[in-house]
């Protein structure tokens, strides 16, 4: 009888103690799973057509052409040119993403036929005046986040599992985000973005899901909602083409000047 | 005039039928500006205009011949309302473009940039100013050359033939920002036997290591920037004769990027080569940094301090302006809809109280319009000073830009 009170108390004890510990672990796994799923893509490019909207409806598009390439082990490498607003046609972006140290940034500038090395830390910053900022269209890598396993819930009708997800990164502009995986495919359908302040501030919304390869989803169309300015941005991705056989030499300062 | 005016016309024609059929795989893009050149005084010089209206186009025709082999044709043109000298064209790119996975080929008329800082760009020498575009000398005129890009591990190193010299040029006599007395373009001294067809190379490393950008110049030929001659003109007026020197120019550009701070250092060193016209070598430098701070004043701008300093141990006013003096400058990027920038600063002199401020702003309209304006001040110049010649041209620029 004794022994098992003490049972039953150690029991407790460490069902206390772990129970939070396996939900971390919980949410770590799904995330883990959710990345794994999408490795081994090896390059890609599409375009990309960006509606902004403020908050009298009024809107105005941008055009972006991007080509990625997965880096084993560390952030993709990725090259951005812009064709409109045409005032910015022929500027062109180069990034490589890291997980544990700064991202390294380039800029060209046409009219000056320019490199411009750039700082990184302007995560929380907006891209391109959009409602997205640097961080949330930058590669996203397992380890910039710690995970939360917070539950099950249904999101337009998909079964998801709802993660809370706390940047690991310097310069982030937010505290935290609440991202909820579809429970067949492990992609991301929705994300909410808690400022520092810890207030709700935008919505993301992932739609039109398409499998490439065979295994790897990307999605047509992204929705951020900033719901504190009413301002919206969507996003809009055509033309995904893989397997282009990419390698350094497509991401280096020689092909940021002659991207076209 | 008449003559550019046609030419400009022909170049609208070309664009426009280009743009209009998509002319297969030539892709076109370009812009066309309209200018005004507002002075506070009246010319220190007599025979200048006040109040200036300008037009420029900047078209760019590129085609692909196959998945290596590209050309790219930049012509450009202006008509001024005043100035003859500034009412000019130039071919700023025709250029047939060679791309393999270890090198690539340039070979024609082209531009390159080299360096770092924002005030002066001591080490970037290929391309010659065009120095009656822009006060700054930003702007560049079109440089022949054979260019060789090597890729490698160990960074990537270019080398340069450059067969055929580009004379700067100058303001005429009706133009304003220009030196008083006037330069006369019409007959430039080299010291070069070859004069214009005398061959320059050059050679530029460039590697990227961690948060290190590396760029090491060597440059032999014709200087870019012309000495002067005091002679006198057909009409008997005093002028200033560019002088065109042979030299040795070793450059050194370095950036550090780290969190928010961009720390930013050029350095050059110039021998001259002729026995009869040398000066003593010379050592020249920039160095500074930019720290910005993101979503300043509780808005998503980001705003931008700029700090240079530009030494030239000649310390001769007739030289440079540039002997010890230190750029203050700020840039508030307002990440708008309107990509509405705001740049402003001084340049103080340290051995003198001469000042040259200068603000800039620009705003896109609509998707493919753009206001640019300008504002230039400078002060306290003595007459020792390249910059006394300017004492009455501050200005404000307004331009209007169309992008197509």
């Amino acid at each position: 009888m004794k022994i098992q009170a003490e049972l039953l108390l150690f029991v407790l004890l460490t069902t206390a103690l772990v129970n939070p510990v396996l939900a971390d672990k919980k949410g770590y796994e799904i995330a883990k799973k959710s990345d794994t799923l999408d490795n081994g893509w090896k390059d890609s490019t599409s375009t990309l057509v960006m509606i902004l909207r403020d908050r009298q409806k009024r809107e105005v598009t941008r055009k972006i052409r991007n080509k990625t390439m997965e880096v084993p082990g560390d952030g993709d490498k990725t090259l951005i040119v812009f064709d409109a607003p045409r005032d910015l046609k022929g500027t062109k972006f180069l990034s490589y993403t890291h997980v544990n140290r700064p991202d390294d940034q380039w800029l060209y500038l046409n009219s000056l036929k320019r490199v411009k090395r750039i700082s990184s830390n302007n995560k929380s910053g907006p891209f391109m005046g959009s409602e997205f900022a640097y961080e949330d269209v930058a590669s996203q890598e397992l380890d910039k986040y710690e995970y939360k396993y917070l539950g099950d819930e249904k999101v337009n009708g998909i079964d998801c599992y709802k993660l809370e997800l706390t940047p690991t990164y310097k310069y982030s502009g937010y505290n935290k985000m609440i991202a909820w995986y579809n429970k067949k495919t492990y992609r991301v359908v929705k994300i909410d973005y808690y400022d520092r302040k810890d207030a709700l501030l935008k919505t993301l919304t992932f739609s039109g899901y398409r499998k490439y390869l065979g295994k790897y989803y990307r999605a047509d169309k992204m929705e951020m909602v900033n719901h504190q300015t009413g301002k919206s941005t969507v996003l809009l991705y055509k033309n995904y083409k893989f397997g282009n056989g990419f390698d350094d030499s497509d991401f280096d300062l020689n092909a940021l000047r002659r991207a076209r | 005039m008449y003559r550019h005016a046609a030419l400009l016309c022909l170049l609208l024609l070309l664009a426009w039928s280009f743009s209009a059929a998509r002319a297969g795989k030539t892709q076109i893009a370009g812009e066309m500006g309209l200018e005004a050149r507002l002075f506070r005084d009246s010319p220190a010089d007599s025979r200048q205009k006040g109040d200036n209206l300008s037009l420029y186009l900047k078209p760019e025709f590129y085609r692909k011949f196959s998945k290596s082999w590209s050309v790219t044709f930049r012509p450009f043109i202006r008509l001024d309302q005043h100035d003859k000298q500034r009412s000019h064209r130039d071919i700023r790119e025709l250029m047939f473009h060679k791309v393999a996975k270890t090198w690539e080929l340039k070979l024609g008329i082209s531009k390159v940039f080299w360096g770092v800082t924002e005030t002066q760009h001591l080490v970037d020498i290929i391309n010659q100013t065009d120095a009656v575009e822009a006060p700054d000398g930003e702007e560049k005129l079109g440089q022949p050359m054979l260019n060789l890009i090597l890729k490698r591990k160990w960074g990537t190193t270019s080398l340069f033939v450059l067969p055929y010299f580009r004379e700067r040029t100058f303001p005429g006599y009706r133009g304003r920002l220009r030196t008083i007395p006037l330069v006369d373009t019409t007959r430039p001294l080299y010291e070069s036997k070859d004069g214009q067809n005398n061959i320059d190379y050059a050679v530029r490393w460039f590697k990227t290591i961690g948060p290190w950008d590396i760029g090491l110049s060597h440059f032999n030929g014709t200087s870019r920037i012309p000495d002067f001659v005091a002679g006198t003109n057909a009409s008997g007026e005093a002028v200033l004769i560019p002088f065109y020197k042979q030299m040795n120019q070793t450059g050194l550009d370095l950036q550090l990027t780290k969190g928010s701070w961009l720390w930013k250092l050029e350095v050059i060193h110039r021998r001259d080569k002729g026995s009869t016209y040398a000066v003593t070598p010379y050592t020249a430098l920039t160095g500074g940094f930019e720290y910005t701070r993101t979503g300043v004043f509780k808005t998503r701008a980001d705003l931008g301090l700029l700090v240079e300093y530009l030494y030239d141990d000649r310390d001769d006013p007739t030289k440079t302006p540039f002997d010890s003096d230190v750029m203050f400058g700020a840039r508030l990027t307002f990440n708008d809809v309107a990509s509405t920038q705001l740049l402003g600063g001084i340049v103080l002199d340290t051995g003198t109280s001469e000042r040259a401020y200068f603000v800039e702003f620009s705003r896109r309209i609509g998707q493919s319009y753009k206001l640019a304006v300008e504002a230039r001040i400078s002060s306290n110049a003595g007459p020792a000073s390249p910059l006394y010649s300017l004492r009455n041209d501050d200005m404000l620029q307004i331009e209007f830009i169309k992008y197509f």
